[in-house]
């Protein structure tokens, strides 16, 4: 019996847990793809530099507080300075809407040539960044690190494996939570949230009754934005922030949003936690979760790794192109990309 | 006009003694042959400077091979061009006339030029900075060595020092590159030989912001210590902080490429127990190299600048020691200036050590990095052992 919770234990620290974080981190990512497609109806490749614009702000901000002496005690600081990483995303997403994107809207370009347009915007914002704050690894994270650390769960236990809950793995999902009931409330409850639903599913219906399609637009960037920042925010606290690390990201992102149908919210955040978990499972070794159910002094040879951890975007790269051949639309039907 | 006439002699006759071989009025050539451009600028600077230092030194005591004046001629190696390295190479030994090579700056450049150049022209050539294990083994004639120490000499350090601790079994990942590798494979040698086990390899990527995945790899494996043959701001650091965040290893063996302030400053005494080794010397002579430079543009004991140094100093010790620049003859004093038994001579005290082979003595160089060069012409290399003591690495001692 006790073999059986110790590979439960051993389970939940190297799989459960940090797949729970990183799928609420992906999540956030991907809700802002998806908004942006099912308004503005291209995919946004700049997506995942706006999050690095933002959690740089955050983080010069945090630095800011931190000198001051101001701090959240137990809390991470930047906790504090991340309105104003949201508000900096955001006054960054608006400023290239109005200078960019708007133009070409006003030409009525094809959906690709937007998809174009993001990337150029996104080397602008990564060239932006790395002015600014440089290309360095930068840590940020203060206050308590761990809620539980394996030590301690192992005296408080008498398990044999221990399980570590870091402050920012929980502060990620509840603050991912939040932020996902808040946007779905927005969405389904107020009449703007009822306006952009409408827009998303007609455009020409929704000019009809008298909505108004840059107001739109714009509270999508706000939205957008605000995600990406708090999404990059709560990813460089768990882990680290490094402005080439946005780069990567962009593509679990894309398969969670695809995986999940673009354009559903809801779909994003199933998405982006299956392609949490798959990453995280595919790349384990299970060499010791099996020993522990085998038999007494039974252990594999091997260490039963389905694929090298230095494949991990491998999976979601398998995971782009199996939904794309077998299920274009995604899990919750959503838009194709044509 | 007579003046003309006069110089326009003097040329055709050093020239013709040049021919007939070294004429006592001729400044003697060494190349610098270095990484002056690519990967290694920044590092190669204040090598140059010490290793010009030296020569220097040497053509200033006015005793060197009867009062012969030394000069240093320039080439630039690249750290990845073997071509360039090569070209340059070529351009030193033929057109100018080297008789000695301090250089080159990287293992890549090192072997091609030590391929194409080195033995087809029968040059000496001493490598300040170069420490692929392969240079031990390849085929040189006898005129390669190497002032830095081969990293299969810290992968062996590192294998004693575990036995020494008792710790039989041990995890190791590695930066995916060169170093890395080569180094990796030196300590699994090492270790496995010993006794010990290596339970996993992993490779890390560095730049990445998550290596949980790789850390729950090893971790499944299991092992008393993590060995990290990784950078200290890179991927090193980020296996070490999944590693504790996930309780997998709280000890770690650290490489040079891991030994610096910024990994304490970051992790505290959260790495307390955990054991480094950087190469690292208890003599005096690095600080009296630092002391040389001085108010010169550099630093004396900046990163393989006292191995710089050393390499233009044994390069002339050597033909002071045979009387003689031809390649052929002084390459066989190389390994005697440089051991035991012999005055010692530190950084400085090069007219001192010219002095004794002058009157027939024995020196025993030690210079910058407390040099001993063993077989096959390579520095045994001088290793500190360190210990993370409340979050401060703290000298245990020196191998």
């Amino acid at each position: 019996m006790e073999d059986i919770v110790n590979a439960l234990a051993l389970f939940a620290n190297y799989v459960a847990v940090p797949a729970t974080a990183y799928g609420a981190q992906l999540a956030l990512g991907a809700l802002g793809v998806t908004l942006i497609f099912g308004i503005l109806r291209f995919a946004n490749f700049a997506h995942g530099e706006m999050m690095s614009f933002g959690t740089m702000a955050t983080i010069l901000v945090t630095w800011g507080l931190q000198d001051a002496g101001i701090g959240l005690g137990p809390f991470p600081t930047a906790l504090l300075a991340l309105p104003v990483g949201i508000l900096a995303a955001i006054t960054m997403a608006l400023v290239v809407d109005r200078t960019v994107f708007r133009f070409y809207r006003r030409q009525r370009s094809n959906p690709i040539v937007f998809a174009i347009v993001s990337v150029g915007v996104m080397f602008l914002l990564a060239g932006l960044v790395r002015i600014i704050i440089g290309p360095d690894d930068q840590s940020f994270a203060d206050g308590a690190r761990f809620v539980i650390n394996a030590r301690e769960f192992k005296e408080l236990t008498g398990l044999e494996e221990g399980i570590a809950i870091k402050q920012t793995q929980i502060i990620t999902v509840v603050v991912a939570g939040a932020v996902v009931a808040a946007l779905f409330w927005f969405l389904q409850k107020t009449r703007s949230g009822k306006a952009m639903r409408a827009y998303s599913d007609d455009e020409d219906l929704a000019l009809l009754s008298g909505i108004s399609p840059e107001r739109v637009v714009a509270i999508c960037w706000i939205i957008a934005a605000a995600l990406a920042a708090i999404a990059g925010t709560l990813y460089g606290l768990d882990k680290t922030y490094k402005p080439f690390i946005f780069l990567q990201i962009l593509l679990p992102i894309f398969a969670a949003t695809i995986l999940g149908g673009i354009g559903q919210p809801v779909g994003a955040i199933l998405g982006a936690f299956i392609v949490a978990f798959s990453e995280v499972m595919v790349t384990y070794a299970f060499r010791k979760f099996l020993a522990y159910l085998g038999p007494q002094d039974w252990a594999p040879d091997g260490l039963v790794q389905l694929l090298s951890t230095d494949y991990k975007f491998a999976v979601s790269f398998i995971i782009l192109v199996v939904v794309l051949l077998i299920r274009p639309t995604g899990i919750i039907r959503g838009k194709v990309i044509v | 006009m007579r003046k003309f006439l006069a110089t326009l002699l003097t040329a055709a006759v050093s020239t013709g003694a040049l021919a007939g071989g070294a004429s006592a009025q001729d400044a003697v050539k060494i190349g610098m042959l270095q990484g002056f451009t690519g990967p290694t600028e920044s590092l190669v600077k204040p090598m140059a400077l010490g290793g010009e230092m030296a020569i220097k030194e040497v053509s200033d005591s006015g005793i060197f091979l009867g009062g012969r004046e030394v000069v240093s001629v320039r080439g630039d190696s690249t750290c990845i061009d073997a071509a360039a390295a090569t070209a340059a190479a070529t351009r030193l030994v033929t057109s100018e006339g080297v008789v000695g090579i301090n250089g080159a700056t990287c293992s890549g450049a090192t072997t091609a030029v030590l391929n194409n150049v080195v033995r087809a022209n029968g040059v000496v050539m001493i490598s300040p900075s170069a420490t692929s294990p392969a240079l031990s083994t390849i085929e040189d004639d006898g005129y390669f060595f190497r002032t830095a120490p081969s990293d299969a000499r810290q992968g062996q350090i590192i294998a004693d020092i575990l036995q020494r601790r008792e710790i039989g079994t041990a995890a190791l990942t590695y930066t995916n590159n060169d170093y890395g590798k080569g180094l990796a494979d030196a300590i699994q040698a090492a270790f496995e030989k010993n006794g010990g086990t290596i339970t996993a390899v992993a490779a890390h990527e560095d730049g990445k912001a998550d290596y949980s995945a790789e850390v729950g790899t090893l971790a499944a494996a299991g092992g008393e210590v993590l060995i990290v043959a990784g950078y200290l701001d890179q991927g090193g650091k980020g296996m070490i902080q999944a590693s504790l965040d996930t309780g997998a290893f709280d000890k770690f063996v650290l490489p040079d490429g891991m030994v610096g302030e910024s990994l304490t400053d970051n992790f505290g005494d959260a790495l307390d127990g955990s054991i480094g080794t950087n190469p690292g010397t208890d003599s005096p002579g690095a600080d009296m190299l630092a002391k040389l430079s001085e108010g010169k543009d550099f630093k004396g004991d900046d990163p393989y600048v006292p191995e710089c140094y050393d390499a233009s100093a044994l390069l002339l010790l050597a033909m002071q020691a045979a009387n003689s620049t031809d390649p052929s003859v002084y390459k066989d004093k190389i390994m005697e200036v440089s051991n035991a038994p012999g005055e010692k001579i530190f950084p400085g005290e090069l007219k001192k050590g010219l002095q004794i082979l002058a009157d027939g003595g024995d020196i025993d160089y030690v210079g910058g990095t407390a040099l001993e060069m063993i077989e096959p012409g390579e520095s045994a290399g001088s290793f500190r052992e360190t210990e993370i003591k409340g979050g401060k690495w703290e000298t245990v001692m020196y191998h």
